[in-house]
């Protein structure tokens, strides 16, 4: 499959306001790594919920996997998003429970035996570097930390898709760098990656990555500024 | 699927104090509850004795004015039936008790000893069938044309009708704790979805199926339930047995009737499991209705 993703005129609106997206077009590559940039309050998280199916636009074809995501039925919902892993911006941890049930959480959803998940959610641990924290609740932890065990627990079900919203913005530029490796060497076993950021810096790093930038939610094409803008749909 | 009944599953709807009040609300539904079935099965059983013993009981009336030819028929009557097979005790009302119970109609001046007065035989049978009965008519019908066989119809007794007044208001109660406890899960359900509803949106978002997630509600209310109504049911056991052993004391009229047997003691233990249940399927299908209504 060459698309996972396909975006046709998408429009989205908040109620009664303004259009927070409009024409969005474009297709994501199965397997590719991409970027999303633009402006605090463009429309990035916007974006990201409709492809991670929080939310149903007000406009336009969503194909994902090769289906129509629009007029999927709910109760086919879950199945499709068992197959994307998602890095919230403000993280969504479960509050009450540990660093290391809050990282079993989408293997026991999928219905994985216990005895299978503990040896992933260590090596998770281990790859986010917080082996120690496993008992840890949220609350506890730094900012940072919160960020890992939510990049944890959004590849630990090895998804095919993975979206992560500004998932470097609480740590330190060394740790950023570590999880950016970890994206790629997701990225190297197969999982297509859409990472929304601002930092230049990360998007640098990845010299193979796709980008797109939003305006206004709107996908822009400055000149200069895009490497390998992803494919438009041409109507 | 493995939001199953594992520890990390039970943990994922972490409200410990909403928990004590629902296991304490239960516990006193259920406490009710049984209490009104306790009743309702006790007075099952005194109706039951009472309907046997009214069923098993006739008068043999013989209206006549001769005053001779009336007592040889009674005397005749009481001698067919003394012994008869089926028949468990003969016995011509004494005529002062006739006097006394006419009395109120007729007054003072009507007890005038020429007035012709019926005898009247109170016969207990310990067969109480129609045949049984139609037998004993013919006899008294034999001895004299004027016999009347008067079978005492239960619903003449006031004991009889207090005693149904009782079983429906003791299904009446029944039925009104039912509604109650459901709309208690209801609510439980309801305040327990806007209370995790961050956790059930993450849930939604890593994959959960609204199964799942009612799953986590139907199995917490239905252990709430659980646990309340066995200390409810405990409570109203003990004082069901209390109060039995109170009525063995008094030991008389038809309120003796009003003993449980062991069947009822495990019908009221079973209450508790039932109650249980019914307040799974309520969560069950408010969760999911409500979850429904949601992306
Ligand atoms: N739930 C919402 N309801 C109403 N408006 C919203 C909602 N979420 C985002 N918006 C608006 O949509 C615009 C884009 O927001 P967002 O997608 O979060 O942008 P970004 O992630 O690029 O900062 C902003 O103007 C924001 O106020
Ligand atoms: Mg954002």
């Amino acid at each position: 499959m060459a698309n996972i993703v396909q975006f046709e005129n998408v429009g989205l609106r908040y109620g009664t306001g303004p259009e927070t997206l409009s024409d969005v077009s474009f297709t994501l590559a199965a397997g590719a790594f991409y970027f999303l940039t633009g402006a605090s309050g463009a429309g990035k998280t916007s974006l990201l919920k409709l492809l991670y199916l929080a939310r149903r636009p007000t406009r336009g074809v969503i194909r994902l996997f090769g289906e129509d995501a629009v007029t999927l039925p709910r109760k086919r919902l879950p199945g499709f998003r068992r197959r994307i892993g998602v890095v919230f911006q403000d993280f969504r941890l479960v509050p009450h429970l540990s660093a290391y049930d809050n990282i079993a959480l989408p293997l026991r959803i999928a219905g994985m035996p216990e005895s299978e998940i503990e040896a992933p959610v260590r090596e998770m641990l281990a790859w986010v570097g917080l082996t120690e924290r496993g008992r840890a609740k949220p609350p506890t932890l730094s900012g940072g930390e919160q960020q890992r065990i939510a990049i944890a627990r959004a590849v630990i079900g090895r998804p095919e898709i993975l979206v992560a919203d500004e998932p470097t913005g609480n740590v330190d530029p060394a740790m950023a760098e570590r999880l950016l490796h970890l994206f790629e060497s997701l990225n190297r076993l197969g999982t297509t990656i859409v990472v929304a950021t601002h930092d230049f810096h990360l998007i640098n790093r990845v010299g193979h990555a796709q980008m797109m930038r939003l305006d206004n939610g709107r996908i822009s094409d400055p000149t200069g500024l895009l490497r390998h803008p992803p494919r438009r749909v041409e109507e | 699927m493995a939001l199953g009944p594992s520890a990390p599953a039970r943990r994922l709807l972490d409200d410990n104090r909403r928990t004590l009040v629902m296991v304490w609300i239960m516990a006193i539904m259920i406490f009710l509850t049984v209490l009104a079935a306790g009743l309702g099965l006790g007075t099952v059983h005194a109706a039951t004795s009472l309907d046997n013993e009214l069923a098993g009981r006739l008068t043999v009336q013989v209206v006549e004015a001769d005053t001779a030819a009336r007592d040889a028929a009674t005397a005749a009557i009481l001698d067919r039936l003394e012994g008869f097979p089926g028949v468990k005790r003969v016995e011509q009302v004494p005529p002062e008790r006739l006097n006394a119970l006419l009395k109120p109609w007729l007054g003072e001046a009507g007890l005038d000893a020429d007035l012709p007065m019926p005898t009247m035989i109170d016969v207990d049978l310990s067969d109480a069938s129609d045949a049984m009965v139609a037998r004993i008519s013919a006899i008294a019908r034999q001895a004299s044309d004027h016999a009347v066989v008067d079978r005492h119809a239960t619903w003449l007794s006031p004991v009889r009708d207090f005693l149904t007044t009782l079983m429906l208001l003791a299904l009446a109660l029944i039925i009104l704790m039912l509604i109650a406890t459901g709309a208690v899960v209801l609510l439980a359900a309801r305040t327990g979805l806007d209370t995790h509803r961050d956790t059930i949106e993450v849930l939604h978002m890593l994959g959960s199926t609204d199964i799942q997630v009612a799953r986590l509600f139907q199995r917490r209310i239905a252990l709430e339930t659980l646990i309340g109504g066995v200390i409810g049911t405990l409570a109203a056991l003990a004082l069901c047995w209390f109060l039995q052993m109170r009525l063995a004391l008094l030991g008389s009229g038809a309120i003796s009737g009003m003993v449980l047997e062991p069947r009822d003691w495990l019908i009221l233990a079973a209450i508790p499991f039932l109650f249980a249940l019914l307040a799974m399927l309520a969560a069950r299908l408010s969760v999911q209705r409500a979850l429904g209504r949601t992306l």
